[in-house]
């Protein structure tokens, strides 16, 4: 039996929002259907998450499960929405059968998040707690697994979150593992948030994650076209003696950022098989590489840090008066409307605070903002604004009339 | 008469104005001739005969962009080579077909409506002698929001104010830009305000509740809803009045925006009503027609007309139709029609924000300039704008003896 030292957590993010469709103020007290409308093409979630199931989740849960099976040493991690659960249960039930069965492998780890894929962590942590609880009740559900380790929405990460997961028994946190950070340090090594006692970090290797995420498939980028060969030589050359490599992306960046023309698939299958066969390289779960590994030193993230374009921030969601309006009004309404006890509302609520709805009103449009503008099913960020508050002000309307009819009877 | 669009053709006011004045002076025994630079079919109109200068179809929402044109306009000179893509163009095309009409028929005063015409009728007067009147609804200092705007297109009105032998402002806000910026003479320039006429609104009693659901259970629960129908453009004072809305909601709660319309600064307004945190109280509809349009002024308790510079301002006379109470700026010209409204300058917008509470939270104010501000609107007449503008024709300084009433 050889010696595993080096490992990579490959960590793989499933999610899809439901988008508010093309939703005017002649809707508004009206029609109250805020999410799907097939006369939107744009907008339409089904017909969005059929071509995302046919180009990424269908082959890639088969690439993953035909590489399960091939290598003993490959192992993965998941972090699936409950709004991607609740898609794929309605309109694509065998990915979430696939998916089970690669979790029945016992070498896939489900990591945890909020069900809603929102920023309820810095508007609402009572919110924020319910949805936790919500995405590890579903998770229990589906998967029949306990989560260990926590990710928030976009990676988005601080101290206080480090204390807040520790408290509430998390093992691992997720981080993005960010230069201005880490200063002379090294994303490949296990760390502790600071103010912590038990709980553990991984940070993630961006410039290899996202040499696969944001390049593999730019014609631009002077390293195109990446090989496999090339790949697995910058990940041994990058681990060198260290014990991990944290690669952090999209799931849907194997055959929908990338397309299976880009040979992103072939690509991966070869990438696995090059770096097993160097006898100390293996892969990790996340919670395998926290409890294999002891923290080397403490790390400190006082302002939060995400994954998301060239600032590492919260702007591309929280950056400008229009997203700070919508995520101020929507979280406004908790109280109102928790207190209806009305599952439909309450979850319409939740749907609203999808973090897509404010990336969708970004207007960072320079660097990154190609990447918000294919990301994005409306025509500009102020119609996707426009179409959000005019669905919470329905919201409200529906607050308004649930009330009366309350006080009526 | 030298147009730039008739109803159904229209994007906004000249084309009703010219409508119904040019229907008015019919019934007042005037043959009329009147261009208009695109082919289409005018169904109610035939007091005149239209001519189509061009055999382009009108472009969507507006005939060749009446109203923000002189932000593509280029080049000075006009000939036929210029592509019928551009407004220079489609008026080089214009002028052309003027020329050939005026040597088929006799005209014995050349009327010619705002910029855009207003080269065709320095032309027709040079070749028949026939008198100029230049009929100025708005200007490109209006237009460009109180700033000079395209030198060109000033730069055309100011030779062609100069080349009239008399020139009809729709305002003494008008009147005063021609003698301030265009330096003509003031006794050159007599001022004949727009009418109005109903009836081709439909009626306050086929309003529709429900197109604007939300906005009515507001107004049931309270709120006071202000707002406006225009172009989102920067003649309007837009970023001014959301200024003033974000002011006023500080010392009322229930008050709502409805602004309806769609323009160049739309994006800029979406972005201010968040900025000052009044996103949600803050309604945009996009471009409304028909009875989205029609609902909209029903909505309303206040219409406001926020406007830098506007030589009238006929929306306001449709709102005071559908029963709002008006406020407006002094800078437009329906402000010294209509007596019953409150009024403010446009950049005071503590002034108007303190409007608005007063109107939200007295209870008297707001139905008292509803009914007054009603009355007023109604003795405005359309024949007594032909009239006046046939007496100017008529008057004995245009230098041609008028024979018969044929205009052009």
């Amino acid at each position: 039996m050889r010696q595993a030292e080096r490992g990579i957590v490959l960590y793989l993010h499933m999610h899809q929002p439901w988008r508010v469709r093309q939703y005017s103020v002649f809707d508004t007290a009206t029609a109250h259907n805020y999410f799907s409308d097939s006369s939107h093409p744009g907008q339409d979630n089904k017909a969005i998450f059929d071509k995302v199931a046919h180009k990424s989740y269908r082959p890639m849960n088969a690439l993953l499960e035909k590489l399960l099976e091939t290598h003993d040493d490959f192992k993965i991690s998941l972090s699936i929405t409950g709004t991607f659960l609740d898609q794929a249960e309605a309109w694509a039930p065998d990915i979430i059968a696939t998916l089970q069965k690669l979790v029945a492998t016992g070498r896939v780890e489900i990591i945890a998040e909020t069900y809603h894929h929102s920023l309820a962590f810095f508007f609402d942590r009572d919110e924020f707690n319910c949805q936790v609880e919500m995405h590890q009740a579903r998770i229990q559900k589906l998967f029949g697994v306990e989560t260990k380790v926590f990710r928030n929405t976009e990676l988005s990460y601080n101290d206080e979150l480090a204390r807040w997961a520790d408290e509430k028994g998390f093992d691992g946190i997720l981080a993005e593992g960010w230069d201005p950070i880490l200063k002379w340090r090294s994303p490949n090594y296990v760390y502790r948030p600071t103010a912590t006692t038990r709980i553990k970090l991984l940070l993630k290797n961006y410039r290899l994650s996202d040499d696969l995420a944001f390049r593999f498939s730019n014609q631009a980028w002077s390293e195109w076209p990446l090989t496999h060969d090339r790949y697995t030589q910058w990940t041994n050359d990058a681990i060198n003696d260290s014990p991990l490599i944290n690669l952090f992306m999209d799931y849907e960046t194997f055959g929908e950022h990338q397309w299976a023309e880009t040979g992103i698939f072939d690509f991966f299958e070869k990438f696995v098989e090059n770096w097993l066969s160097t006898p100390t390289n293996t892969f990790y779960t996340a919670s395998e590489a926290i409890a294999t590994h002891q923290p080397v030193g403490e790390i400190s993230m006082p302002a939060t840090v995400t994954w998301a374009d060239s600032e590492r921030d919260l702007t591309a969601w929280l950056g400008n008066d229009m997203q700070k309006e919508a995520m101020r009004h929507v979280y406004a309404l908790g109280s109102d409307v928790l207190a209806t006890h009305d599952p439909k509302l309450i979850e319409d609520w939740r749907r609203l605070q999808t973090s897509d709805n404010p990336y969708y009103m970004c207007t960072k449009w320079f660097k990154d903002g190609d990447v918000h503008a294919y990301f994005s099913p409306y025509s500009s960020p102020y119609d996707a604004f426009i179409y959000y508050m005019n669905a919470v002000r329905d919201m409200r309307w529906r607050l308004d009339t649930h009330s009366s009819k309350e006080s009526n009877a | 008469m030298l147009g730039w669009e008739l109803p159904p053709h229209n994007s906004g006011g000249l084309g009703i104005a010219c409508y119904h004045m040019s229907k008015a002076m019919a019934v007042q025994g005037a043959t009329i001739d009147f261009v208009v630079p695109y082919s289409a079919s005018h169904p109610n109109t035939n007091h005149m005969t239209v001519h189509a200068a061009t055999p382009q179809k009108p472009q969507p929402y507006g005939s060749f962009g009446a109203y923000n044109a002189g932000k593509q306009v280029a080049t000075k000179e006009l000939h036929n080579d210029l592509p019928d893509t551009t407004i220079r163009g489609v008026q080089a095309r214009y002028v052309k077909f003027v020329e050939g009409l005026t040597s088929r028929h006799t005209h014995d005063v050349i009327h010619a409506h705002d910029w855009l015409t207003m080269e065709a009728g320095v032309r027709a007067k040079e070749l028949t002698g026939a008198p100029l009147v230049l009929h100025v609804h708005s200007t490109e200092y209006d237009r460009a929001g109180a700033k000079n705007g395209n030198p060109l297109v000033h730069e055309i009105e100011l030779t062609s104010l100069m080349m009239a032998d008399k020139i009809i402002a729709v305002s003494e806000a008008t009147k005063r830009i021609i003698i301030e910026k265009y330096h003509i003479p003031a006794n050159k320039i007599d001022v004949v305000y727009n009418g109005f006429d109903a009836t081709h609104l439909e009626a306050v009693e086929s309003r529709d509740e429900s197109t604007y659901r939300y906005l009515q259970h507001l107004r049931n629960n309270g709120h006071t809803i202000v707002g406006t129908l225009t172009r989102f453009t920067v003649q309007k004072g837009l970023s001014l009045f959301l200024q003033a809305a974000a002011r006023a909601s500080q010392k009322h709660n229930k008050f709502v925006f409805l602004l309806a319309g769609d323009g160049e600064q739309r994006d800029e307004l979406i972005s201010l009503a968040a900025h000052y945190g009044i996103a949600d109280k803050v309604f945009f509809t996009g471009f409304v027609r028909g009875k989205q349009w029609r609902d909209a002024y029903d909505v309303l308790d206040v219409f406001v007309m926020s406007s830098v510079s506007e030589p009238f301002g006929l929306t306001a006379l449709e709102a005071a139709h559908y029963n709002c109470a008006l406020v407006l700026t002094h800078q437009s010209g329906v402000s010294e029609v209509v007596r019953n409204t409150l009024k403010y300058d446009f950049w005071d917008t503590e002034r108007l924000a303190d409007q608005l509470v007063n109107l939200a939270q007295n209870q008297s104010l707001l139905p008292t300039l509803i009914q007054n501000s009603h009355k007023e609107y109604a003795s405005i007449s359309w024949h007594d704008v032909a009239r006046k503008c046939i007496k100017i024709f008529s008057a004995p300084q245009l230098k041609s003896p008028v024979t018969s009433e044929a205009t052009l």
